[in-house]
């Protein structure tokens, strides 16, 4: 008897979870509602936000959403995979590593807000620099601005599932390869890269998933101007970087509905995003332990 | 033909490479430490107990401290926890007993998915189902847009922490005829609890520094508050608020707080080491 209702309860408490985010998907929808009758379905996508007059199109801020994590996970790119051969191949133990792991650990847990802070007062003045003798109006705060921090940010996720990927490389294979007189760099850029190329890949996705929704720190570096962005060193605005700007300050309902269609767009992307890297790691571990 | 590459390049090809890849590990380093020496650098020389004890101060006033915002950041956190750490354990048991139900698997999938939501949507639910409803930004809604940040933490690390503990423990306690529930709250939760402590205390460290789903629920205020429906402020907002003034005064208490901040979410981790090591 005491077993049936402690199992209930527990499946219970899994129900109200699975609830939970279909309560979340469906306030969204419904809050936004008004906004994209306002205007009609055509023109959510269309590069006109005017709150007042009741235009909400979203372009721009997807455009600067996209261009800023894009730009930012190019840049990542080459660092976290040597990063991560770093740790998962050339120093695997002893106090190299284990200083290395707690830096990045700590970097993971600096709050957005604080990257942000930092940024004004150190990224911005040298990208002014930069900006000035590129002979283009120093702004200093920008896309590429926001896209650096991203950077320095994202680092850390891509890290730990590259690495934990790269040590999974059975290490037959890597012997083998030895013992027909390889060297290491052989190894790596043969055997080790190409067996781990699809960890690598959901590991870039996860964090690229990350990056689209990072708000604090995008929001004090971006410029925050609500026009389609024309160059990367101009400012822009990204999805979440507008809602943290407006969502406090908006006075009309309709105002209010048109930031949570901006949230709901947000979060389909993240969701289109997290799906699909979930997916390729479900299918690697699948290939990997059969 | 094959191609013929003498053993002197191979060597020199191995070596660039490695000097490559420690080059762009050791230059990706430079930020972090570049960061945390910047902030402790301009926040400790801030830290002291006028600065704790004091609230802040108006615009060309000296001094002021941050006391309103490390009580309601506590006030945040203690909130949060109690709403998303009940649930957030009972799932985790739930998914770690029932590993091959339908509604196991799609609870895990919504979890996960859960992980993934951007924070500042979080902060728009919280304000849809809290803020407007009661007319007010308030501390509960904030720790309400925190709790679903911190539920599938916590999930994943009770559901990762039970998975962990032998079958055999479980076995044994069924064999003796202790029922299932007991079993399962008497002996599994028990032997886990340091893990599931390490994953709630590593969760509050995550939650700690979140400021965006903050802007509109707990919204901030200048005064000392410690009532849940009041609007509070937190570290993360005065950070924020002051980061982006035009003032030097407030700039460097924000420093200050930025340190306070670090310092405490180091705290966290470390304690979270201690209590998993013993």
């Amino acid at each position: 008897m005491a077993d049936r209702i402690f199992k209930r309860s527990l499946a219970l408490s899994g129900f109200l979870v699975c609830l939970l985010l279909a309560a979340i998907v469906l306030t969204l929808f419904w809050r936004s509602l008004p906004a994209i009758q306002e205007q009609g379905f055509t023109h959510i996508f269309s590069a006109n936000w005017e709150p007042n007059m009741g235009q909400f199109g979203s372009k721009p801020f997807i455009w600067g959403t996209l261009i800023t994590s894009f730009v930012a996970l190019l840049l990542s790119i080459p660092f976290s995979i040597a990063l991560a051969i770093f740790l998962g191949e050339y120093f695997k133990k002893g106090m190299i590593p284990s200083f290395v792991k707690s830096c990045i650990h700590l970097l993971a847990g600096i709050p957005s807000v604080i990257y942000g802070f930092w940024g004004l007062f150190i990224l911005v003045p040298i990208m002014r620099n930069v900006q000035e003798f590129f002979g283009i109006e120093p702004f200093g705060v920008g896309l590429l601005t926001a896209s650096i921090i991203l950077t320095i940010m994202i680092i850390p996720f891509s890290i730990s599932m590259a690495q934990e990927v790269i040590e999974m490389v059975p290490n037959d294979l890597k012997e083998a390869a030895y013992s027909l007189g390889a060297t290491q760099y052989e190894v790596i850029t043969k055997v080790i890269l190409p067996y781990s190329k699809s960890g690598i890949i959901a590991g870039t996705l996860l964090s690229f998933g990350r990056a689209v929704g990072e708000t604090m720190a995008v929001t004090m570096l971006i410029g925050n101007s609500n026009v389609m962005p024309s160059s990367l060193w101009g400012p822009g605005n990204t999805l979440a970087s507008v809602i943290a700007n407006e969502f406090s300050e908006a006075t009309h309902s309709l105002h209010v509905a048109g930031l949570v269609q901006l949230g709901l767009i947000l979060f389909l992307l993240t969701f289109v995003i997290n799906l699909v890297g979930k997916w390729i790691l479900r299918k690697l571990k699948h290939e990997l332990n059969p | 033909m094959i191609q013929k590459t003498s053993l002197e390049t191979l060597l020199i090809k191995n070596y660039l490479f490695k000097g490559l890849i420690v080059f762009l590990s050791l230059l990706m380093l430079l930020p972090l430490l570049f960061i945390l020496f910047f902030v402790l650098k301009n926040g400790i020389s801030q830290l002291s107990w006028a600065f704790l004890s004091e609230l802040p101060k108006p615009v060309g006033d000296t001094g002021g401290g941050v006391l309103n915002a490390w009580v309601g950041s506590l006030l945040l956190l203690a909130t949060t926890s109690v709403l998303s750490v009940p649930l957030g354990i009972w799932v985790g048991i739930y998914l770690s007993e029932a590993r091959n139900s339908k509604l196991a698997f799609c609870t895990r999938f919504c979890v996960d998915l859960l992980q993934g939501i951007p924070s500042i949507v979080m902060g728009i639910i919280a304000y849809i189902w809290v803020v407007v409803p009661s007319g007010h930004f308030s501390a509960f809604s904030g720790s309400v847009a925190l709790s679903l940040l911190m539920i599938p933490l916590i999930v994943t690390a009770t559901e990762e922490t039970l998975k962990l503990i032998p079958n055999t423990l479980k076995e044994a306690s069924l064999a003796l005829g202790v029922p299932y529930w007991k079993t399962v709250l008497k002996v599994l939760v028990p032997t886990g609890f340091n893990g599931i402590l390490t994953g709630i205390l590593l969760s509050l460290s995550r939650i700690a520094g979140e400021t965006a789903p903050l802007l509109f629920t707990a919204f901030g205020s200048p005064f000392l508050e410690t009532s849940i429906f009041k609007p509070v402020q937190s570290l993360p907002l005065l950070i924020f608020n002051y980061a982006t003034s035009p003032y030097e005064d407030w700039q460097r208490i924000g420093w200050g707080a930025s340190c306070l901040l670090i310092l405490s979410i180091l705290g966290f981790n470390i304690l979270a080491k201690v209590v998993k090591r013993s």
